[in-house]
């Protein structure tokens, strides 16, 4: 029993409840660092180990921590681990340091984290928690992947830094600024829930008949 | 009149033998001076730029109608009209991708999925402008000086985009004579070149009752005053009217029956918003023309005008001083 809930609470984070798609957390970084496949990436696996972290600890403090001073707690949990990131990516990782800039210390309230330190951590015991923070993160890391190479390969012609599309390509420089991350986001996410719906329905239905034919 | 028939239609009932196909029709009709004016200033380069936005209008939207397998929509020249603005609105050197992604930006992210044909947010011509110049920023802002006809083979100028000679607009120079402007025989987008073909074609529209008068004129009365305002100086007001896109905007595109609004206080207030926001891009910003602007932060705010102006119902008596003397 607790095997197959933590494989739903792994599909939870990717699928049901994708941070970026479904809860529509967080969209301050995805908006702004979206500009790139490996800007998105990046900020996306940055956020993953922070959520990873501060799951863990929130979980494993949850009995401590008075109720009053919860959100003070988890902040100070998260800004730790947070500020770790920003020391280890300014040490190893220079330009992706330089790129995401402002936004590697504005992790620190990104909804994500707390939104599951609050409604997941600190209500779970310690393995769900770390299975739940690293899905959520790699979901939101899909979701910031797929916005930034799409942005990225239809503003510059790039992906990944690499030249795809060649000196005939004009480029739509409106899609690197922040109106064309509002459209991506927007067309994306209407996409995703396209889908999404689409499935869940197909499901739903196939229950039905199987229920129905046990009936019989 | 015998075979007149009796029309069912939602509202705003403009009047019984109108359809919005025969409105479209009155609008190209309208637009064909512009354009007109357009190729013989331009040469034969702007009507294909204009046919090419036209095509990559309605192919976007039987693509998006077949995708979504709704019945195709085009019969009802919406989207034609679309893409004859839009084609309007560029420079007749723009590279030939240019009104194609206009196009298909304006029917597929701006009209069709928000459920097409009046349901659109914003004028789906503004919205691919601004997005045009946000894009292709140079290509958008390289414009040519009026053809000279006194060669062989003038009408082709133009064509390959290199022979033409490129100059800045009066925008920019600020120094076009009123005739000029008022004829078109100055640098400018395709459509926007010539302010009396406009006028015609305004003028159509209003005989023929397909827009009213309030919205253009006030547009225009209100970019007159607030350009005299700004500038101090009374002369600005009718440079202000007579260059650059304002009139087609005023004319063609702020009048859209979806994006703008329903009531008479409401319109009154749009239009002058639209004038003043042209003219305050105009005078303080780095870009010479704000009217694309203006008109899509015009349609933003038409659903609030439209939320909390309302005219006053037949019979309705306010609560207060009245409703107590006849109590």
């Amino acid at each position: 029993m607790q095997h197959k809930k933590l494989s739903q609470i792994a599909v939870n984070g990717l699928l049901n409840e994708n941070p970026t798609f479904r809860l529509v957390l967080g969209m301050c970084p995805t908006l702004a660092v979206t500009t790139s496949l490996i800007n998105g990436v990046g900020m996306g696996l940055a956020t993953t180990f922070v959520l990873f972290c501060s799951n863990l600890l929130i979980s494993l403090l949850k009995n401590i921590i008075p109720d009053k001073v919860r959100i003070p707690a988890f902040i100070l949990v998260i800004a730790t681990f947070v500020t770790i990131v920003e020391m280890v990516m300014n040490k190893y990782m220079e330009g992706l340091y330089q790129a995401l800039g402002l936004y590697i210390p504005l992790i620190v309230v990104n909804c994500i984290i707390f939104a599951r330190a609050e409604s997941f951590a600190s209500v779970n015991p310690v393995l769900p928690s770390m299975v739940d923070g690293l899905s959520m993160g790699l979901g939101f890391t899909a979701a910031l992947a797929v916005l930034g190479s799409i942005r990225e390969l239809l503003a510059y012609g790039k992906l990944g830094g690499i030249v795809l599309l060649g000196e005939w390509f004009p480029g739509i420089a409106m899609l690197g600024t922040a109106p064309g991350g509002f459209l991506t986001l927007g067309l994306c996410m209407a996409l995703f829930n396209y889908v999404y719906g689409r499935v869940t329905e197909a499901r739903a239905h196939k229950k039905q008949a199987k229920a129905k034919e046990e009936n019989v | 009149m015998s075979d007149k028939k009796l029309m069912m239609s939602s509202s705003p009932h403009i009047t019984a033998t109108h359809s919005t196909r025969s409105i479209m029709r009155d609008v190209l009709i309208a637009l064909a001076p512009a354009l007109a004016a357009g190729i013989y200033f331009f040469g034969l380069r702007s009507l294909v730029v204009v046919l090419l936005s036209v095509a990559s209008c309605m192919l976007s939207e039987l693509l998006f109608t077949a995708l979504r397998k709704k019945p195709c929509t085009l019969s009802d020249l919406s989207a034609a009209v679309t893409g004859v603005i839009l084609g309007l609105n560029l420079s007749p050197l723009v590279p030939f991708y240019v009104p194609v992604f206009g196009g298909v930006f304006a029917m597929l992210i701006v009209k069709m999925p928000f459920g097409g044909l009046g349901k659109n947010f914003a004028n789906p011509a503004a919205a691919a402008r601004v997005f045009l110049l946000l894009s292709f920023s140079t290509a958008m802002g390289r414009f040519m000086n009026p053809v000279d006809w006194t060669g062989a083979g003038a009408i082709f100028t133009g064509m390959g985009g290199a022979d033409a000679v490129t100059g800045a607009t009066p925008l920019v120079t600020g120094d076009a004579s009123y005739l000029n402007l008022f004829l078109g025989n100055v640098g400018g987008c395709i459509g926007e070149t010539s302010a009396l073909a406009l006028l015609l074609g305004g003028l159509y529209l209003l005989i023929r009752r397909v827009i009213h008068w309030r919205v253009p004129v006030l547009v225009l009365l209100s970019g007159a005053v607030f350009s005299a305002l700004f500038a101090w100086d009374l002369s600005a007001s009718l440079y202000t009217v007579l260059s650059g896109g304002f009139m087609l905007g005023a004319i063609f595109m702020a009048t859209d029956y979806a994006t703008s609004p329903n009531t008479v206080w409401g319109s009154v207030i749009y239009a002058v918003f639209i004038g003043f926001v042209a003219v305050l891009l105009r005078s303080f910003t780095n870009m010479p023309e704000g009217i694309s602007f203006a008109i899509l932060l015009g349609n933003l705010i038409t659903p609030l005008l439209d939320k909390y102006i309302y005219p006053r119902p037949f019979g309705y008596q306010k609560k207060g001083k009245e409703g107590a003397k006849n109590a």
